[in-house]
């Protein structure tokens, strides 16, 4: 009965808690502590390790998150008409093992750097280092779910997986259902997935937000005018 | 409204192209561009500057925000020069804008500290006592209590205290000490009043309350070049920067004017654009070279011998020539060198005596007055004697004829003299004069000549009164004689030519110092062509590096020749800069009155510090240099004795002053005396001849002469100035220490003469020392009380410099942080309550005052012909004559506030002056009471004005100060026209309506008018420099002559050869052979002569614990090496090394370059001994500062006083901290341990360690 609850809770609640923080907890943070906004690097206390972990590590995370995105969230009949499931489960598996393997080594080059250089632990923050901790946990997860979907070749369990979440960002109703049943680590690493989105807001991951894309599509040389804005800003000065 | 919301403008942010679209204008906001324009943002600016002693006195913008100091600017308001002249602005270097970082740093002290071990036992004692001063004695009575914090000094262990209860603890020391020991054991120790001056008068001003003794700076920072007063009578007067602009020649001699006068400096690079040459000296690749167009580098410490060579070159060329009509006119009128010299007989050979006097003369040459005093030429035109006027003994006791007019005292006439008895003498003489280069110790280049080389002078035979005859020689005969010229007089084989090996030629000084000899020929020539077309516009800026030797004076007097032959002394764009530490205190004559409360008692005790901290830091005990080894060849066994026994001779005879004075407590003898029924004096004359009563100096480490209580502010003399360290922590504080020699009575060594020996020497003799900082510096952390001051950000006081003609303001911008006060304050809350804690054992007291024979006083005419110590009864003692003066000072210590905060009745009553000027001030005394309002002090009638707060007492010294009260000027001028017969009056009536307040000096620096005080003047048309007024004026020089003197005839000048100037070697002072190889640490040892350059990396002299400064150099300690020597030693850079010798270790990174030549090891400054400073290998203590390697070493001739300009002043003359000759063993550290973890071994384990 608890079990049941628990699972509802878990799966069909707690997605809407983290969401709902994730967006108004941006949002505010954005507005009310612009200069908190930033990735926080610590390149200028030490390079070396960074430049490995950091690129590994995002190289593998950018991978792991949009197929995460394209995975969970593509209608299976749109793609049906261009792969078979178990196919889509087969390259799912592979690609995603060879990034998550990846985003691993440079992650622990991360951690290791992060929690043995005297430096850099001296300027870090708890939560600067329970990001870390939550994210090298959440892709070990990640990785050991590789052999239990590998026990799936028909690829039913990526299919549940994709309509909880399909059903979870249109808001329909028993979404929990379908991972009712799954292994263990599937259902701990959508949990702890969730819980990044929840503490995302207050921790440095927001710089996630703000990565700079666009400045590889920007004109050399960007001219703010003086508008309405600016004329505002003045008028409060004098 | 909403950064998120206002960012939502994906189609309407690009609104614009341009450059063909590579370029776009957007709509964003441009709202965090206002974060930029607060980051800069402030609410005031305040005009303060750095009361740091770098005599820079720049001008600075202070920015406060927030209640809070946020940085700091240069000021470019600076008045502006004339249009042939470039501007001063803007001063201040980097190193001064690093200093807001310290009023809120971890290093700020914020509260009123005390050692526990002391706090423990004073809240007992007073517990038990009550009375404050009884719980005092409870506990410095009690050795093993008074044992208990003195062994825990500089361990830490500092608790807080509130402002009260430190006030009492001091009140009730001083208290103690007076009434115990006398007042003359309360000591205070600040330097550089121009830094700071009613910070440094805030101190004085109470011990000379109470009667405590001032301690000098000057002379024992080694700043002070006896040379000067010696050959001006003055203790250093220089040109302002800006005449470096006016000069054709300039040579920087040891001064490395780029870095360590970094605002100034702009002044020499402009002259550069005009033409004018740049030639350095320096054995070190400095920064000051680069700018130079010759690099001259002798080895260090043989600069007289380069000095002399070129002297030798000017003098061959032009006057053994009579080439330069200029420079044979300048020697005549403004040298002694036409004066005669009596020579005599001496082990069979004839040498220089002293001068001749009119009192030589048959009746007296016409003189009534001060015969002894005037000395005597020869009339060109007649070839007669003449007594011409200015010399001193024209100053005192007549007037009208002290002037430099060039007159017969007796007739009034116009006279030329004449230089050289060449022509209208009678014949030639072989003269002998003493050679010291055979003496240098090894490291040096010795020669083997012999000790005695004869020249052939022309000579002439007076008739003297006593019917017998006398050979004179003119100084100018000699002095050519001296260094050797040849002018073809008889068979004379030296100084041919310049390739001869005589001294002191160019060839001669190659082999001596290094300088290949045509460097040395073309750069004298050079700067003696660029004189004579000039008139005089040739300079030698020079500094510490070569001041800092035992033979310093030398090296000094070797350029004043150069200069004085050259005429370039007095003229603007020449002359002599010797730009170190004294930071000229404009107002002085407005200050001394405030400082040393002459407006309530005079006169004040005041101490040379060189011969206190040699006696009462035991140095002296250590003393290994011999007598012998400096005496003259010519006077070999005319004296005996050791150094400190010449100290001791001198405090006797009057010469140096005393602190403690007199071995009984001197209000204990009033009382003595009055009980005896006499009075004070001769009571003490009689007791002292008898010998019932000693003077303190005979008896050092008797507990009766102790120095007790000591206050130490705006200084950190135990991590920067102490020379000795070492010493200071073992005798003076009684706790862990680094000394590695054993004394002269463990070494079975000659002990001196006249002082008593204990067979163990005190440690611990200070009961108290308290220190006044903002920030915890190494004397601090030694102290046994500290408190909080307020930084140069937040106080109000008075600045002035050398280096330009304006005076500062120090204001407070913000008010002190935390429980911080200014100095003003804080004396004045103890000089509160020590009014209160001594009442029922202080009340109305006469204290018996000792006074040497002063500077520009009539007592500068004490002793002449010969030295007489009346203890050894070759005279009888005579106060102000052939002893220290004795003066009556009647205190009311209940009253010392009251006195503190009030203008006393002495300034109206007697006058103010200075300088030996004296003038009537009651108009300026009126006028402070309704400035500073009125108020009343028990025992005085009348309203007094009132001196309560900082700015209250900074218009006093602006109000009585001729320099910044026109009508105080005009004033002074009059006073000086009276004795000089001339209207100088002139020079100050333009500006004798013009009166600077404190508000004007805020608003913008203010140039000050010229005064008698100084040498030169603040015009319009000229620069200020030094002797200007002296040759323009005609105002003689304070000397014996009134000319500038380059001929020394006191008889110890003459024991120790320095009559004329000549090549002494440094000396040797044996630190190294007991420690060399026999402390292995298993590395190679190399042995090095130790140099304490200033800092780059400092704020000057003092700051080096700063983190901006720390993170620009190397965060910590260092010491320089030559490539050559650190491999030898197989150290490499940033190694940790140590360096040590007898005196003690100190350990430091290494920093090899090429800078440095082989042989020398560079140690900056005072660099602290409190930030990472690991633990020596030799020691066993905390690493050590550069001054754990030293020792102070005494030299005679600067104990000469009471004879013309070799007599005593404050800061003025007298024995100077010398330091270079110093050798170390330096070695890489095996082991470098940073004593992290607590201590493991007690303090006596530590001593018998060190031992």
């Amino acid at each position: 009965m608890l079990g049941d609850y628990l699972h509802q809770f878990l799966f069909g609640l707690y997605p809407y808690m983290c969401a709902g923080i994730f967006l108004v907890g941006s949002l505010i943070r954005f507005d009310r502590d612009q200069y908190t906004w930033r990735s926080g690097s610590s390149q200028m206390l030490r390079t070396s390790q960074l430049r490995w972990g950091s690129n590994l590590f995002h190289i593998g995370i950018l991978f792991l998150f949009f197929g995460h995105l394209v995975g969970l969230l593509t209608p299976s009949v749109i793609y049906t008409r261009f792969v078979d499931v178990p196919t889509k489960q087969l390259f799912a598996i592979v690609s995603g093992g060879i990034a998550g393997t990846i985003c691993f080594i440079g992650l622990s080059l991360l951690l290791h750097r992060r929690l043995f250089d005297p430096r850099i632990r001296r300027t870090s923050t708890n939560a600067d280092i329970f990001v870390l901790i939550l994210l090298w946990v959440q892709l070990a997860l990640g990785l050991i779910t590789l052999p239990f979907s590998l026990g799936h070749r028909d690829g039913s369990m990526m299919v549940a997986l994709s309509h909880w979440a399909q059903y979870i960002v249109t808001f329909q109703a028993g979404a929990a259902d379908f991972v009712k049943g799954a292994d263990w680590p599937f259902q701990i690493h959508l949990v702890l997935g969730m819980t990044l989105f929840l503490v995302f807001p207050f921790t440095r991951l927001v710089h996630i937000w703000s990565a700079p894309i666009w400045y590889i599509f920007r004109r050399y040389q960007v001219v703010r005018r003086r508008d309405a804005a600016s004329a505002a800003m003045d008028a409060r000065r004098t | 409204m909403s950064h998120f919301l206002d960012r939502l403008m994906f189609f309407r942010r690009n609104v614009d192209g341009f450059s063909g679209q590579h370029g776009t204008v957007t709509n964003e906001s441009r709202a965090w561009e206002e974060a930029y324009r607060q980051r800069w943002a402030h609410d005031k600016i305040v005009r303060s500057t750095h009361g740091t002693n770098c005599t820079g006195s720049c001008s600075w913008k202070i920015y406060v925000k927030g209640g809070i100091v946020t940085w700091e600017t240069q000021q470019t308001d600076y008045p502006r020069t004339r249009p042939d002249l470039p501007n001063h602005e803007p001063r201040g270097c980097s190193r001064g804008a690093s200093y807001s970082w310290y009023l809120y740093s971890a290093n700020r002290l914020k509260y009123p500290m005390m050692r526990k071990r002391l706090v423990q036992l004073w809240r007992a004692a007073k517990n038990k006592f009550g009375d404050p001063v009884l719980a005092w004695a409870s506990i410095v009575e009690d050795p093993a209590k008074a044992r208990e914090y003195k062994s825990a000094r500089g361990m830490g262990g500092f608790v807080r205290v509130t402002w009260d209860e430190a006030e009492e603890a001091i009140a009730a020391a001083n208290a103690y000490t007076v009434k115990t020991y006398g007042p003359d054991r309360v000591i205070g120790f600040s330097p550089i009043p121009a830094m700071s001056m009613v910070s440094y008068a805030a101190g004085t001003r109470y011990l000379s309350l109470i009667g405590g003794v001032c301690m000098s700076f000057y002379d024992w920072y080694c700043d002070l070049p006896p040379s000067s007063p010696q050959t001006w009578g003055e203790q250093t007067d220089v040109p302002e920067s800006a005449d470096s602009y006016n000069a054709g020649f300039i040579m920087m001699w040891g001064s490395n004017v780029p870095q360590t006068r970094t605002p100034d400096a702009h002044f020499m690079t402009e002259a550069r654009y005009k033409g004018t040459k740049i030639v350095t000296v320096t054995p070190d690749y400095s920064e000051a070279s680069k700018f130079a167009d010759l690099w001259l580098h002798p080895k260090q410490g043989t600069d007289a011998a380069l000095a002399m060579a070129m002297g030798h070159v000017i003098l061959s060329e032009w006057h053994a020539k009579g080439r330069g009509e200029y420079f044979l006119d300048y020697c005549r009128r403004y040298t002694d060198m036409p004066m005669l010299v009596r020579l005599a007989e001496k082990d069979g050979k004839l040498v220089a005596e002293r001068q001749l006097r009119a009192s030589d003369l048959p009746g007296d040459g016409g003189q009534a007055n001060n015969p002894d005093w005037k000395t005597v030429a020869i009339n060109d035109a007649t070839g007669a004697l003449y007594v011409p006027t200015g010399s001193i003994g024209y100053r005192w006791g007549e007037q009208g004829k002290w002037n430099l007019e060039g007159r017969d005292g007796s007739t009034g006439e116009e006279v030329k003299p004449r230089l050289s008895l060449a022509e209208g003498g009678d014949g030639m003489a072989e003269v002998s004069f003493p050679y010291f280069g055979d003496r240098a110790p090894d490291f040096f280049n010795k020669t083997s000549r012999g000790e005695i080389v004869t020249r052939t002078v022309p000579v002439k035979t007076v008739t003297l009164k006593d019917g017998s005859t006398a050979r004179v020689a003119t100084v100018y005969d000699l002095f050519l004689a001296n260094y050797g010229v040849n002018r073809g007089f008889g068979a004379e084989p030296v100084g041919a030519t310049y390739d001869a090996d005589a001294p002191y030629t160019p060839a001669w000084a190659e082999a001596v110092c290094g300088v290949p000899r045509a460097k040395i020929i073309t750069t004298a020539r050079e700067f003696a062509d660029n004189a004579e077309k000039t008139n005089g516009k040739s300079m030698v800026i020079l500094g510490a590096a070569i001041n800092h030797w035992y033979h310093g004076d030398m090296i000094y007097r070797g350029i004043i020749n150069l200069l004085a032959m050259c005429g370039c002394v007095g003229q603007s764009g020449g002359g002599w800069a010797h730009y170190v530490g004294q930071e000229k205190l404009r107002p002085q004559t407005g200050w001394t009155p405030l400082a040393f409360a002459l407006d309530w008692h005079r006169p004040p005790r005041q101490m040379n510090s060189t011969s206190f901290w040699y006696a009462h830091t035991n140095q002296w005990r250590y003393e290994r240099l011999s007598l012998g080894e400096i005496l003259s060849p010519t006077h070999a066994g005319s004296l005996s004795g050791s150094l400190i026994d010449f100290n001791v001779r001198a405090e006797r005879m009057g010469w140096l002053p005393s602190a403690p004075q007199l071995a009984d407590n001197p209000i204990a003898l009033s009382k003595a005396a009055a009980a005896a029924g006499k009075e004070p004096a001769p009571y003490l004359v009689e007791r002292l001849k008898s010998g019932a009563l000693q003077m303190s100096c005979e008896d050092p480490d008797n507990p009766r002469n102790f120095p007790r209580n000591l206050f130490v502010w705006r200084s950190n003399l135990l991590g920067s100035s102490g020379k000795g360290h070492e010493y200071f922590l073992k005798h003076l504080l009684g706790t862990q220490h680094g000394v590695q020699g054993k004394d002269l009575g463990e070494e079975g060594g000659q002990k001196p003469e006249d002082v008593a020996w204990h067979a163990e020497a005190p440690q611990g003799k200070l009961d108290l020392l308290v220190t006044l900082d903002f920030r915890m510096s190494t004397t601090c952390m030694y102290s046994d009380i500290v408190l909080p001051t307020a930084t140069w950000y937040e106080k109000h006081d008075l600045n002035t410099s050398d280096m330009h003609p304006f005076i500062h303001p120090l204001s407070a911008a913000v008010d002190p942080a935390w429980e911080a006060r200014s100095d003003w304050e804080i004396f004045k809350g103890i000089a509160k309550r020590f009014s209160s804690v001594c009442k029922g054992h202080l009340g109305v007291e006469k204290d018996i005052v000792l006074t040497p024979l002063m500077h520009d006083s009539p007592q500068e005419l004490g002793q002449t012909h010969s030295v007489k110590d009346w203890r050894k009864g070759e005279c009888d003692p005579v106060p102000g004559k052939t002893m220290p003066a004795i003066t009556v000072v009647e205190r009311d210590y209940p009253s010392t506030y009251a006195r503190f905060t009030a203008l006393g009745p002495l300034m109206a009553k007697v006058g103010n002056g200075g300088k030996g000027i004296a003038w009537k001030t009651e108009a300026e005394v009126e006028f402070l009471r309704k400035l500073n309002g009125e108020t009343s002090v028990p025992g005085v009638d009348g309203k007094l004005a009132r001196i309560e707060t900082d700015i209250d007492a900074a218009e006093v010294v602006l109000s009585l100060a001729p320099e910044t009260n026109g009508h105080v000027a005009v004033k002074s001028w009059a006073s000086l026209s009276k004795i000089t017969g001339r209207d100088h009056t002139h020079l100050a009536i333009p500006r004798e309506h013009e009166a600077l307040r404190f508000r004007d000096l805020q608003a913008q620096p203010r140039k000050i008018i010229s005064s008698p005080t100084w040498s030169g003047l603040e015009s319009e048309e000229v620069c200020y420099t030094a002797g200007y007024t002296n040759v323009h004026e005609l105002i003689p020089w304070r000397t014996l002559s009134g000319r500038q003197q380059l001929y020394q005839d006191h008889p110890w000048m003459l024991a120790f050869g320095e009559a004329l100037c000549l090549y002494k070697p440094p000396v040797d002072l044996k630190t190294i052979a007991p420690m060399l190889g026999t402390r292995s640490n298993g590395n190679k040892e190399v042995v090095l002569n130790f140099i304490t350059p200033h800092q780059k990396w400092g704020i000057h002299s003092t700051y080096t614990d700063n983190l901006i400064m720390l993170t620009l150099s190397r965060g910590g300690p260092i010491v320089w090496l030559s490539e050559v020597d650190a491999k030898k030693a197989g150290i490499e850079d940033n190694d940790w090394v140590e360096a040590f010798n007898i005196n003690g270790a100190l350990v430091a990174r290494a920093v090899v370059s090429q800078r440095v030549p082989e042989g020398m090891i560079m140690m900056y400054h005072a660099q602290e001994k409190i930030v990472n400073v690991p633990g020596s290998e030799i020691t066993n203590a905390r690493g050590g500062i550069h001054n754990s390697v030293t020792r102070a070493v005494l030299k005679p001739t600067h104990m000469i006083g009471g004879y013309a300009q070799l007599a005593w002043g404050f800061n003025y003359h007298g024995t100077i901290g010398v330091n270079r000759d110093e050798f170390v063993v330096v070695r890489k550290m095996a082991k470098v341990d940073w004593l992290d973890g607590p201590r493991l071994t007690a303090p006596d384990a530590d001593l018998q360690a060190a031992e």
